[in-house]
């Protein structure tokens, strides 16, 4: 196997709901292992998921560990993630390995509690924020059939929002 | 050598501009690029990318009737360059301060003098007739540190104005 291609829009099938995984085998860890060397080929991508390679199943691979000053948890393989907590708000630009050549202004939650399983089918939780929590957040998005373009808000907004947030504190509930 | 025209109207606001103008151009078997329309100061402006067969004058006569109807000012201009050119910025600015003339040029100035591109500038005249605030959001790319542009742009505190910088680190996923 090796490197997958990646669908990009228009492509309808990014627009599909994934599945959970059930089964946990070596063709999972197989497949797991083309996915990431799919993310390495790219550029710079700090994630990537499964439907993006036209496997509609709940996956997908986030490391933010190369950038610097960036808390993380290193190299995270989720499956079936769920985020049981979040809070905060915050705007930030994000580009897309299916939607090539444009990136936007995109409002994430600051930080999140997770629940993922490994590839090993084990389950684990973790606590994570900032540009991880904004990554598995935009990786969740394409589990959903969802893209970045579909939550881009305008420049224009950052503008105003950016202050109210600020001194709104956490922007919960 | 390119074939797209930069079309520029300026004019009171009404809804239907874009509609209206849009038409006529998809009409005359042109195609659209990039586009920028904002309402400033209650004027309705649009810079658009006109690309296709028709000249920069067929242009203005396949246009002039309709901004003459609108009460729109037309402006047309050959433009050197293409689609997929941008560049990502990588430092925002934001400022705000008690209105006075002289803020854009003392910011901007200094930003020049380290190298910075600016990429978009948006700015608004916030808080009220008697007590207006200036709020300036720039984007743009510089190869210099966060420290030095944040040093250089430390004076303006003295003047009242403050200034923000911070990184904008795109999310690739």
């Amino acid at each position: 196997m090796g490197i997958l291609e990646i669908l990009k829009l228009p492509d309808e099938r990014l627009k599909q709901v994934s599945e959970p995984v059930e089964v946990f085998d070596q063709e999972l860890r197989d497949f797991i292992a083309d996915l990431e060397e799919t993310r390495c080929a790219g550029p710079a991508a700090v994630g990537i998921a499964a439907p993006q390679v036209d496997r509609h199943q709940r996956i997908l691979i986030i490391d933010v560990s190369g950038r610097p000053k960036v808390k993380s948890h290193g190299h995270l393989v989720l499956i079936n993630p769920e985020i049981l907590h979040w809070e905060g708000y915050e705007i930030g630009r994000e580009g897309c390995l299916s939607v090539p050549d444009y990136t936007g202004n995109v409002i994430r939650a600051t930080r999140l509690k997770l629940r993922a399983q490994d590839p090993d089918g084990a389950s684990h939780d973790y606590e994570m924020e900032g540009f991880e929590a904004r990554a598995v957040q935009h990786e969740m998005d394409h589990l959903d059939g969802l893209l970045f373009i579909d939550r881009v808000v305008s420049r224009r907004t950052d503008l105003y929002r950016r202050k109210v947030y600020q001194k709104g504190g956490s922007g919960t509930d | 050598m390119s074939d797209w025209n930069m079309l520029t109207l300026v004019g009171a606001d009404r809804p239907g501009i874009v509609a209206r103008v849009t038409r006529a151009l998809y009409g005359a078997g042109c195609n659209l690029g990039e586009a920028s329309m904002i309402r400033l100061g209650g004027n309705f402006t649009i810079m658009l990318m006109v690309g296709g067969p028709r000249s920069c004058a067929e242009l203005e006569a396949d246009l002039s009737p309709i901004a003459d109807e609108l009460g729109l000012r037309l402006h047309l201009d050959p433009v050197r360059g293409g689609l997929h050119q941008h560049l990502v910025p990588n430092i925002q600015v934001r400022v705000a301060g008690a209105d006075r003339a002289g803020i854009v040029a003392d910011v901007t100035e200094i930003l020049a003098q380290q190298g910075f591109n600016i990429l978009e500038l948006e700015s608004d005249v916030a808080g009220d007739a008697e007590r207006p605030v200036y709020i300036m959001n720039i984007q743009g790319y510089c190869d210099r540190t966060l420290e030095s542009l944040e040093q250089a742009l430390s004076g303006l505190a003295a003047d009242g104005i403050s200034v923000d910088v911070a990184p904008i680190d795109v999310l690739i996923g």
